[in-house]
């Protein structure tokens, strides 16, 4: 579709369990499909390159780069964000371990970080190795601190809250 | 130092000394470990950030950057990107409205700009990635796809961009922060020539990015009557809203700024050129407009942190006793700019028979640097604190021996008392806790497998710094709640948590009877947050504020109730109320006292000009101690231990300050290995411009920081705190770099010290 000389499409997510649809520019990422056609704010634009993490979210349950994808790419897919995982009347656990720990000062990056720590806990399970994993064949991957430190190094943080992040995680999901 | 300075300064000796807080001591609510009262609005995605807010009718901005470092735009054709799709107007030199320039960050003056050179006001370059026009469109994508169609011709000039080229034409600022440029006693080269131990260095950074993760954003909106509402990204809500109304000429009244959260600052969330360009777009188009930076625009539009060469020259007896200190320093800055003021802690740390510290500056066609976590403090300590180590090595004397032969009884080059110092306690307990008496003694001779082990320490410090002026608000309200309202900023320091303790305990309420209002410029004006003082320049005005709120509430206080006629001095602030000081029985609750009315407020202002630092030498200390492993192959290095232990005054909340030293930590070690910005001479174009080429710690490069307070209050700052958001990175890199010299015996001057350099010392094999 052409609209006033800009190529447009109609994608259909269904986002935290709620379906919805928009006309989009086709340039437009699943990062501003989230902020700016849903009107999600929580899911942050670091960089918009694909290397900060600040905009992970997760599609089918696993972690991706919004501001990578295109919106069309997430068409059809089910896509949760921050405010999928948990909210202020029910904090997932992994976001109470984060006030627990400190994980976050500014509190920026924190929503990629989250997400981030509930799809690495998947990936381990399923036996997803790393560059750290001894054994290459386990059907489960123990999360030791040096697993979730290797797997949560996509996400920057600068206020430097990493230890704070890694000790929640590791009260969560560790080994 | 002028006439007037110096009159003050007399005077000011002779002034006696505020009373110490009472509060110093309080226990019930400071001193705890809260958590962040933000959190679940942080972990949930809830909190609202510049950009995250939105505007009916909202148009979207993008920046064209400059191609050149110096020169003139010969010629600038906007057809192509004005007949793109979505575009409402591109804005170049040619039709820009009228800016006047904007106000500098000085201590004293109420702007917050690095450059007073307005945007897009001439046709002339100033270095390569100054905006040279802003593309307003109906979306970000459309904005930013036609900012690509702006043709610009230059006329190139030549541009001074190598720092290390120039360094010969250095030359001395007018002062140093109004110090002045360079302080001396005695003849220290003929006393350095004839010391029995003398090292004597070259040491040398490279520029750093903030790199906070946070674009900058701004949104602006005009409304009728020259009314002006601007959405920003700042950590300085005062001066940024001064800055603009000077800039674009309307009364700064007319100038509302709003910014709730900030996604980290550091230094670098002031006033640059896209506000004024926002607020332009805004004025143009008669739209709201939003800008948000590109990550490339950040680091080409938003300065970092200057280059420097540094050159410290010691010369010791042969029992460490040091008779010679320099520290001859060079820094890269545009114009008059803040200039990196590395000489600071070599004037505070040592004492010396003679010494010679000072900077000069060489001025470059870049982009203005700015202040970043403790500005010249972190990389000048590299450089002190790594030649401090290498005199110990030379003398055979522990590092910290060496400087506890060297703590000086009053400051080393001001003569001035301190108001306390406990550096070397702050030794002791560290090294305690480090376990410093099982280190490694001979460099490079312990080994774990591939490994290389080595044990580092240096010193921390930061001035303590009280900014001038600021008020603050209490409200008491019907129910007996107090809400505090100063127009301060938190990009992630923990501003709301811990002035909510604060005004807990000095009110007598529990946590969850008080909160802080805070981000507005229409709340009660309030300091900027930077330097490490926003929390004791709040903590003073809110304290000022609670000695008003007695007498507001006396006045209330019924015929027959026990606090009639009583004067402020005869009450204290206890248990949801006021009660008598001779009488602790005798009381009247705050729910009484306001009665009828919805609620009582009272105004504090910052009592008097911050003269104690002029008094007394008023300083931060600490004590890093790292370990370091060292591939003996590759020359990789990685840190495998941290403790800092840190004398920072009265700690509000242990749990936040310490969240605060461990990302100064990490900055610190990114300092350390490998944070490098490049710049490419030909064309003065800083070519590590993302988040993938400015290479800064991940989790994979942390360990755990062991953060210890002293806790010990300053008798002379409100509630005897120091401020700690910057303390922590001072004295990291060269702690690192003392470490890979004991792993390796490889000393490294010149940051950050990557494998190459580890490898070319002869370490690895």
């Amino acid at each position: 579709m052409e609209h006033d000389g800009i190529s447009t499409a109609k994608v259909t997510v269904r986002v935290n369990g709620s379906s919805q649809s928009a006309a989009i520019d086709t340039r437009t990422s699943l990062l501003e499909l989230i902020r700016q056609h849903v009107g999600l704010t929580g899911t942050k634009r670091g960089c918009n390159q694909g290397a900060c993490g600040a905009c992970t979210v997760l599609i089918d349950d696993q972690r991706v780069l919004s501001c990578l994808t295109l919106a069309v790419q997430a068409d059809g897919r089910e896509v949760t964000t921050i405010e999928g995982i948990g909210d202020t009347t029910q904090l997932h656990r992994l976001q109470s371990a984060f006030i627990d720990h400190d994980g976050f000062q500014c509190g920026y990056c924190t929503a990629g970080q989250i997400c981030s720590g509930v799809a690495l806990a998947s990936e381990a399970a399923a036996g997803v190795p790393s560059v750290v994993t001894d054994d290459l064949h386990a059907d489960e991957v123990d999360l030791s601190l040096a697993e979730i430190r290797e797997r949560m190094s996509g996400n920057l943080c600068r206020c430097g809250a990493h230890n704070g992040i890694i000790a929640a995680i590791s009260e969560v999901y560790g080994s | 130092m002028n006439m007037v300075q110096r009159a003050t300064e007399a005077l000011n000796r002779t002034l006696p000394d505020r009373a110490v807080d009472p509060l110093s001591t309080a226990r019930r609510v400071v001193g705890q470990a809260v958590s962040r009262l933000d959190g679940p609005s942080k972990v949930t995605g809830g909190a609202t950030f510049t950009a995250d807010i939105d505007q009916p009718g909202l148009a979207y901005a993008s920046m064209v950057p400059s191609r050149v470092a110096s020169g003139r735009i010969r010629h600038i054709d906007v057809t192509r990107a004005a007949n793109a799709p979505g575009v409402i107007d591109v804005i170049t030199h040619h039709n820009a409205p009228a800016m006047d320039t904007p106000v500098l960050m000085t201590l004293t003056a109420k702007g917050c700009a690095f450059t007073d050179v307005a945007p897009l006001q001439d046709d002339v370059v100033r270095w390569n990635g100054q905006a040279v026009a802003v593309v307003v469109a109906e979306s970000q994508e459309c904005a930013d796809s036609a900012a690509r169609l702006v043709d610009v011709v230059y006329d190139a000039a030549p541009a001074r961009t190598s720092f290390r080229g120039l360094l010969s034409e250095a030359v001395f600022p007018a002062d140093v922060l109004g110090e002045p440029s360079e302080v001396s006693r005695g003849d220290v080269e003929d006393t350095l020539s004839q010391a029995a131990f003398v090292v004597d260095e070259v040491y040398t950074t490279p520029p750093h990015h903030h790199m906070a993760i946070e674009l900058h954003a701004t949104m602006a909106q005009w409304s009728p009557g020259d009314k002006l509402h601007v959405w920003d990204s700042t950590q300085a809500l005062g001066r940024t809203r001064h800055s603009i109304a000077h800039a674009v000429g309307v009364p700064e009244e007319n100038v509302t700024v709003t910014c709730r959260a900030v996604g980290g600052g550091f230094g670098n969330k002031t006033v640059w050129d896209h506000q004024l360009l926002c607020v332009a777009a805004a004025r143009v188009t008669g739209r709201p407009v939003r800008l948000v930076l590109r990550r490339q625009d950040v680091f080409r539009m938003t300065g970092g942190r200057a280059p420097t060469w540094q050159r410290v020259a010691l010369g010791a007896a042969p029992d460490g006793h040091l008779q010679a200190l320099v520290h001859d320093s060079v820094t890269g800055i545009v114009h008059e700019n803040s200039p990196e003021q590395v000489s600071v802690p070599a004037r505070h740390l040592y004492a010396s028979d003679t010494y010679r510290i000072g900077q000069k500056k060489v001025v470059l066609d870049v982009v203005p640097n700015a202040s970043m976590r403790a500005p010249g403090d972190s990389v000048g300590s590299f450089a002190l604190e790594s030649a401090i180590d290498e005199l110990a090595g030379h003398l055979g004397i522990d590092p910290i021996e060496l400087r506890s032969r060297n703590e000086p009884a009053v400051d080393p080059t001001e003569g001035t008392r301190f108001s306390k110092r406990h550096l070397m306690e702050a030794y002791r307990r560290g090294a305690e806790r480090f376990g410093w008496p099982d280190r490694n003694r001979v460099p490079g001779a312990r080994r774990d497998g591939r490994w290389l082990v080595g044990h580092g320490t240096a010193s921390a410090f930061y001035p303590y710094i009280r900014m001038p002026g600021g008020k603050a608000r209490i409200r008491i309200t019907a129910d007996g709640h107090a809400v505090v309202t100063a127009a301060a900023n938190d990009m992630g320091m923990g501003t709301e948590t811990v002035q909510v303790q604060h005004a807990a305990e000095r009110l007598g309420l529990p946590l969850d009877r008080v909160s802080f209002e805070f981000g507005d410029s229409t709340l009660p004006d309030s300091p900027i947050a930077a330097g490490s003082a926003q929390t004791a320049s709040l903590v003073i005005t809110v304290a000022q504020a609670a000695e008003e709120l007695k007498k507001v509430l006396l006045r209330r206080a019924p015929r027959h109730s026990a606090l009639h006629g009583l004067k402020p001095a005869d009450v204290v602030f206890r248990d949801g109320g006021l009660y008598r000081v001779s009488d602790p029985a005798q009381g009247v609750s705050f729910e009484t006292l306001v009665g009828e009315v919805r609620h009582v407020d009272a105004v504090g202002s910052s009592p008097m000009l911050p003269l104690e630092f002029m008094k007394y030498s008023m300083h931060g200390y600490g004590a890093h101690f790292c370990e370091v492993r060292v591939d003996a192959t590759t020359g990789e290095t990685r840190v495998s231990r941290w403790v800092a232990c840190i004398d920072a005054g009265r700690i509000i909340n242990p749990k936040t300050a310490a969240s605060q030293i461990r990302g100064a930590v990490i900055m610190g070690i990114g300092s350390a290995l490998m944070e490098e910005g490049l710049v490419d001479s030909r064309a003065g174009r800083t070519v590590t411009a993302s988040a993938a080429d400015y290479h800064m710690p991940v989790h994979a490069d942390v360990c755990d920081i062991d953060v210890s307070f002293l806790d010990i209050p300053d008798p002379l700052t409100p509630m005897g705190v120091h401020g700690v958001g910057e303390i922590g990175i001072v004295g990291v890199a060269a702690a690192i770099a003392n470490a890979v010299h004991n792993a390796t015996g490889v000393r490294v001057r010149d940051l950050p010290i990557t494998l190459d350099k580890i490898i070319d010392g002869g370490a690895a094999r």
